[in-house]
């Protein structure tokens, strides 16, 4: 399996790929952030959906860490983009074939592409939350936050607490991506669906269907990463979420292992 | 030691309705260079996926290199395949996606450019997949699939997009490597090309083999034709005439009377030339041609199943 994963990174880290997304998760890392201390007055808000988080919030032990936990369903999105395009080109390019006659274990093959862009998204999460650390003390002062509390053991605890469930959240949507990828065998349908669903139809369902948030999938994903959320606890949003990405994952773990390669 | 390289029985694959292979049964000697020819359609594509485990049989049994192919993983580390054309990550160029497979298959990196050089695309082994030609990515292709330093040799059309100097190049790179023992099992639409390397021949129609065997012994197990070409053309007819009239099939091929005969009634049809005031300016025995034969046998076997 560490074959495969060496072979899979030699594919992430191709400059297109690499330099286009760590773009990306820096410029949302940033703005997120940026906007979180520059609009602090801002009778808009300005946190989710138009939420106020105050001076005083964020001088708390976890204030450092709201701006990159508000991020995290962003984070996640490119991440189901880019588990769904990597897995779902191999057969567009019909590389898979290739693939399978240098590594003929199937379950060896899918593992190992996973540990790869797990991998990948591990890295994206740390360069999004260096990103939104240093704007939150850089921008501290201006918004008149103290920083005292975030240097205790108590910042600390909720600093890598926020990492955990962001990146939990991450792998969580590229999962998703990935179920997708498997299933469409096309990239481009496999990020559209993933994308619009995440982002416009479950925004829908919840606004329309009362208690479907509950239900969910990129709803509990996302709560996951901001540590639960007002009427989804934590525990519940990661059991259920975890529930819904086995199945999905054993469903087509199985078609992979069965399916013929005929292109 | 096992002697064959690929041995199948009644290898078959139904896709619903359709029979892709039926019932196909044919074995390769190890360290020869077999060809595997068929129209479009005829099963070799899918037959070579069963054989790399991307497939699964609908029914018979198959070994490569003395293992069983319901376990690819046994012997796919000792075969190199190139199947239906080159497929690599356009973004990536050919040197990164020779190292993709290179990790894949736990092989030297340091094999890379060595490969590159091999197949004439070591200058541009820096350049995106993308930006290569039809040749120089079915070169990229060919690269790949010795990769593993194979001792069998899978290739599903090699020459395709190469030109007349590029196809010489893969012929004597093909010849070399069985020099070297490694067998080759190649399909290809370019039947003169695989005769001159081909020891061993598949045939296949309609997910059917027609011939398995030496390729020695299909030609010439077909009837010879007799080249006559009088010193006029216009004395072509009473050829003809003396052709039919003896029993014999002939037909007319740019100003010459092509005759299914015997070599030995040659004299035969000089001495009748002359006799009817005729002087032949060629006459010779040939035998037909791999895709003469080809053509017989399929078009054969097409009024057969009619």
């Amino acid at each position: 399996m560490f074959h495969v994963f060496l072979a899979e990174t030699r594919k992430l880290r191709r400059p297109t790929l690499l330099f286009s997304t760590i773009l990306l998760v820096l410029a949302i890392s940033g703005l997120f952030t940026s906007l979180l201390y520059l609009l602090i007055n801002s009778r808009d808000g300005n946190g989710r959906r138009g939420q106020s988080i105050t001076a005083l919030t964020l001088s708390k032990s976890n204030g450092l860490v709201s701006g990159f936990v508000s991020t995290a369903t962003l984070l996640g999105v490119v991440a189901l983009c880019i588990f769904a395009a990597q897995t779902a080109q191999e057969y567009t390019f019909g590389t898979l074939r290739n693939l399978l006659v240098r590594q003929p274990s199937r379950m060896k093959l899918l593992m190992g592409k996973y540990l790869s862009m797990i991998f990948f998204a591990l890295i994206m999460d740390f360069l999004s939350l260096i990103v939104s650390v240093s704007i939150s003390y850089g921008l501290a002062g201006h918004a008149h936050v103290s920083t005292v509390a975030w240097s205790t053991a108590a910042g600390f605890h909720a600093l890598a607490q926020s990492f955990w469930n962001v990146f939990l959240a991450t792998i969580g949507f590229g999962t998703f991506g990935m179920i997708l990828g498997l299933l469409l065998r096309s990239p481009i349908s496999s990020i559209a669906i993933g994308v619009i669903w995440v982002l416009i139809v479950e925004s829908l369902l919840g606004a329309v269907v009362k208690g479907a948030d509950k239900w969910l999938p990129g709803t509990l994903i996302g709560a996951v990463g901001n540590g639960g959320d007002a009427g989804l606890t934590y525990s519940r949003s990661l059991g259920v979420s975890l529930a819904y990405l086995v199945v999905g994952s054993a469903v087509v773990a199985l078609l992979f292992k069965r399916r013929d390669v005929a292109n | 030691m096992n002697s064959l390289a690929i041995s199948v029985s009644n290898l078959t694959k139904i896709y619903g309705e359709r029979s892709a292979v039926s019932q196909a049964s044919f074995e390769v000697p190890m360290g020869t260079v077999c060809g595997f020819v068929g129209p479009n359609g005829s099963g070799k594509t899918t037959t070579i996926r069963m054989l790399l485990g991307l497939i699964t049989p609908s029914a018979g049994t198959g070994s490569v290199l003395g293992e069983s192919i319901s376990h690819p993983q046994r012997y796919l580390p000792q075969v190199g395949a190139m199947i239906e054309g080159p497929a690599f990550y356009p973004a990536l160029t050919g040197a990164e996606n020779l190292k993709v497979l290179a990790n894949l298959g736990g092989y030297p990196i340091s094999r890379v450019q060595g490969l590159l050089e091999q197949v004439g695309l070591g200058d541009r082994g820096g350049g995106k997949f993308k930006t290569y030609s039809l040749g120089m990515k079915q070169r990229l292709g060919i690269a790949a699939a010795l990769l593993p330093q194979p001792k069998l040799l899978i290739l599903d059309e090699p020459t395709n997009g190469l030109d007349p100097s590029g196809i010489q190049e893969i012929r004597e790179l093909l010849k070399e490597l069985a020099s070297d023992g490694t067998t080759v099992f190649v399909s290809s639409h370019l039947l003169s090309e695989l005769e001159m390397i081909s020891e061993y021949l598949v045939m296949l129609r309609l997910g059917k083999v027609l011939f398995s065997g030496r390729t020695q012994d299909l030609l010439s197990a077909q009837q010879p034709i007799l080249v006559a070409k009088p010193e006029y053309a216009i004395d072509l007819g009473k050829i003809v005439e003396i052709a039919r009239v003896c029993g014999h099939e002939v037909s007319v091929v740019e100003g010459a009377a092509n005759i299914s005969a015997p070599s030995d009634w040659s004299a035969s049809l000089n001495r009748m030339a002359f006799e009817a005031g005729v002087t032949l300016s060629t006459l010779t025995s040939v035998l037909p041609t791999l895709e003469e034969t080809f053509f017989e046998m399929t078009n054969n076997e097409s009024a057969g199943g009619e």
